[in-house]
C-alpha cells in the first residue's frame, strides 16, 4: 500500500467517523467536534487529490492545495462561530443541549426526526 | 467545442458582474471602518445602486441573448475563475436587489443607532450582516466554479446564522445553532462531492465540467453528496426541521430576506448543479427522486402550517412548502421535451414569486406583532379594521402562494402543472392540486379571524409607512403574473439544454 492510498482510506475513514458522530450525537459541542473530524477527513482527500495530479505528470497540482486552505479558514469560521453561539446560549440558559426545546417547537417537528 | 470556447472569453458588460459583487462588499469594508451610525447609512446607499447594477446586468443579457462571462484577473479556467450570467442569474439578482432594498427600508425603524451614541451593537451587527448577505447572495448567482459557489455558500451561512439571533433570547440562540449544524453538515457533504468532481475531471469549472462529464460511480457519488448537502441548506423536506424555528424568531426583515432568498440560493445551486452541470447524464431517477422529497414537502409543509398557532410560524411552515414546489422543476424541465421550456420558466417564476410574496407576508406579519406585542392567530380577530393594509398583503401574498390568477404564483403553478401533463407525469399534478387547496386552508385560517367584527386593543399605533413596504413587495409577487412572453423567453437565455449538442 503507498502513501496515496493510506492517506485516502484515512480520509475515508475521518468523513465515516465524522458523518457518524454529527448525526447521532445530540450535543452541539460534539457535533461541532465531529463536523471538524468531518472537515479533516475531507482535507486529506484534498491531498490526496493533489498528489494524484503529480503521479499524473502534473507536478504537485496546486489547486487543491488551495482549496484546502480555503476550507480551513472557512471550517475554523464556522467553529469560531459555532462556539460562539454555544457559549451564549449557555450564559443565557445554563444548558448546552439542542434537545431541551421550547415545548411550541417541539410539537411541529415530532414527526420528522 | 463552440459551446466551450466561447465560455471561456469575457463578454461586453462583465465587468459589472464584478461590481455587483464589490459593490456590497465595499459596504460591509466601509462599515466596519466609519461604524454603527454610518453602517446604515453605506447600506441604504448603495442598495439603489446595486439596484441598478443588478438592472444594467439584466439589460445585457436582454440584449445580447447571451450570458454575461467575467474572467476573474484575465484568467481563463480552469486555473482562473469566471462569473457568469445568464437569465436566470439575472432574474435572481434583481429580485434579491428588490427584496433586501426594502427589507432595508422596513428596518430602519427596528435597527436605528439610538441618538448620543455612534454605535449600538444590534443595528452594527445587523447592518453589516445585511450587506455581507447580500454579497454572498450575489456570488451564488454569479459564481461559475463549484468551488467558489462552496465558498459564497459559507459567506451566505455565516451571515443568516447571525441575523437569526441578534435579539440574543435563548429560543432564537437555539434556533441559529440548530441551523448552523444543519448549514454545516450541507457544506462539509458539498466540499466532499466537489473533492470527488476535482479528483475525476482536474475542473471545477461548471462550463469545462458538463462537457467532460461522463456517467461513472465518482460522478454519482458526488452529485449524491452535493445534492444532499445543498437540500439540507434549501431545509427540503425532511431535512426542513430547522427552518421554521429559525425563519419564524429572526426579526422581521431578517426573515423575509431567508424565507425570500436565502434558501433559494442553496436551490440555485443545485439547479445549476443538475441543469448544468450534469445534464448530458441519464438523470430521471435522481430528478424522480427530488420531485417526490418535494411532494411530500408540499403536503407535509402544508398539515403542519394548518396547524400552527402562530402567525409567522404559520409562513414559516408555509415555505417548507413552496419550497417543495421548486423541486418539482426537476423532472418536468430535464431533457429536450416540448415541455422542458414551460417547466423551466414555472420553475424559475414560483422561485421568484415565492421570494416577493413571502417577504411581504413576512414583513407585514412582523408589523401585526409589533402593533399587536403579540403574533397568535387566535389573537387576530378584527385586525382587518386596524391594520387594513397588513390584511391586505397577507391576502395578496397568500393569493400567490395558493396559486390564484392573477399572480406570480398562478402562472408558475399552471406552467408546471401544465408541463407535467403535457409530459404525462401526473402524479406531480395532483400534488400541485392538493398543495394549492391546503395552501388554501392556511391562508383562510389568517384570513378569516382578521375580518370578524371584533375589537382589538393595539400596543402601537399601526405604521402606514412601512405597511406600504410590504404591500410593493406583495404587488411585485402579483405584477410577476402579468409577465410578456418576452420575459419568459429572457429566462431561457443561457439555459444549458438550448445549447446542448444532442
Amino acid at each position: 500500500m503507498n502513501t496515496a492510498s493510506l492517506a485516502g482510506i484515512t480520509g475515508a475513514l475521518l468523513v465515516g467517523l465524522g458523518l457518524f458522530g454529527l448525526v447521532t450525537n445530540p450535543r452541539p459541542l460534539r457535533k461541532l467536534l465531529a463536523f471538524n473530524l468531518l472537515g479533516s477527513g475531507v482535507f486529506l482527500l484534498f491531498g490526496v487529490l493533489a498528489r494524484r495530479g503529480a503521479a499524473a505528470g502534473i507536478a504537485a497540482d496546486p489547486v487543491p492545495q488551495a482549496m484546502v486552505i480555503t476550507g480551513i479558514v472557512v471550517a475554523f469560521s464556522a467553529t469560531a462561530l459555532a462556539v460562539a453561539l454555544l457559549l451564549r446560549l449557555f450564559e443565557e440558559t445554563g444548558r448546552s443541549t439542542l434537545r431541551a426545546d421550547p415545548p411550541s417547537k417541539a410539537a411541529g417537528d415530532g414527526s420528522g426526526a | 467545442m463552440q459551446a466551450i470556447t466561447t465560455a471561456l472569453t469575457a463578454t461586453m458588460g462583465g465587468l459589472l458582474l464584478a461590481l455587483a459583487i464589490i459593490l456590497p462588499v465595499a459596504g460591509v469594508l466601509l462599515s466596519f471602518v466609519l461604524g454603527g451610525r454610518a453602517a446604515e447609512r453605506i447600506a441604504l446607499y448603495l442598495m439603489p445602486a446595486g439596484l441598478g447594477v443588478a438592472a444594467m446586468i439584466a439589460l445585457g443579457v436582454w440584449r445580447s441573448g447571451a450570458p454575461l462571462v467575467y474572467l476573474l484577473g484575465g484568467w481563463p479556467p480552469p486555473l482562473g475563475i469566471a462569473l457568469r450570467a445568464d437569465g436566470f442569474s439575472a432574474v435572481m439578482l434583481l429580485t434579491t436587489a428588490l427584496v433586501i432594498l426594502c427589507a432595508g427600508l422596513f428596518a430602519r425603524a427596528n435597527f436605528p443607532t439610538p441618538a448620543g451614541v455612534n454605535e449600538a451593537r444590534a443595528p452594527f451587527a445587523f447592518w453589516i450582516l445585511l450587506q455581507g448577505l447580500w454579497a454572498a447572495l450575489n456570488m451564488v448567482f454569479l459564481g461559475g466554479d463549484l468551488f467558489n459557489l462552496y465558498v459564497a455558500l459559507e459567506l451566505l451561512t455565516f451571515a443568516a446564522v447571525p441575523l437569526v439571533c441578534l435579539d440574543g433570547r435563548a429560543e432564537t440562540l437555539l434556533a441559529a445553532l440548530r441551523y448552523l449544524v444543519f448549514a454545516l453538515f450541507g457544506s462539509v457533504l458539498y466540499l466532499l462531492g466537489a473533492a470527488l468532481l476535482y479528483g475525476a475531471y482536474g475542473t471545477l469549472d461548471i462550463g469545462l465540467l458538463s462537457s467532460r462529464i461522463s456517467a461513472s460511480p465518482a460522478v454519482w457519488a458526488a452529485a449524491a453528496l452535493m445534492t444532499t448537502g445543498l437540500l439540507a441548506k434549501t431545509a427540503l423536506f425532511p431535512l426542513h426541521l430547522w427552518l421554521p424555528p429559525a425563519h419564524a424568531n429572526a426579526p422581521a426583515a431578517a426573515s423575509a430576506i431567508l424565507s425570500a432568498l436565502v434558501v433559494k440560493a442553496s436551490f440555485f445551486i443545485t439547479v445549476r448543479l443538475w441543469f448544468d452541470v450534469l445534464p448530458s447524464l441519464p438523470v430521471e431517477t435522481p430528478a424522480a427522486i427530488l420531485a417526490t422529497l418535494g411532494s411530500l414537502a408540499i403536503l407535509f409543509g402544508s398539515v403542519l402550517a394548518l396547524r400552527q398557532e402562530r402567525l409567522k410560524l404559520l409562513i414559516a411552515y408555509s415555505t417548507v412548502a413552496q419550497i417543495g414546489y421548486l423541486f418539482l422543476m426537476f423532472p418536468l424541465a430535464a431533457g429536450l421535451h416540448p415541455w422542458t421550456a414551460d417547466a423551466w420558466s414555472g420553475g424559475v417564476l414560483q422561485t421568484l414569486s415565492h421570494a416577493f410574496a413571502k417577504a411581504a407576508m413576512f414583513l407585514a406579519a412582523g408589523l401585526v406583532a409589533e402593533t399587536l406585542g403579540h403574533d397568535r392567530i387566535s389573537g387576530l380577530r378584527g385586525l382587518g379594521k386596524v391594520m387594513p393594509m397588513s390584511v391586505f398583503v397577507l391576502g395578496l401574498g397568500g393569493l400567490s402562494l395558493m396559486g390564484l390568477p392573477p399572480s406570480g404564483g398562478f402562472t408558475a403553478k399552471w406552467l408546471l402543472l401544465m408541463a407535467s401533463v403535457r409530459s404525462g407525469q401526473w402524479p406531480w399534478a395532483i400534488v400541485m392540486l392538493a398543495g394549492g387547496l391546503l395552501a388554501g386552508g392556511y391562508v383562510y385560517r389568517v384570513l378569516a379571524p382578521a375580518f370578524a367584527s371584533a375589537d382589538l386593543s393595539l400596543k402601537a399605533p399601526a405604521p402606514r409607512n412601512r405597511e406600504r413596504i410590504a404591500l410593493a413587495l406583495a404587488l411585485c409577487a402579483i405584477l410577476l403574473g402579468f409577465a410578456p412572453s418576452g420575459f419568459f423567453a429572457f429566462l431561457q437565455i443561457g439555459r444549458p439544454a438550448l445549447t446542448a449538442i444532442p
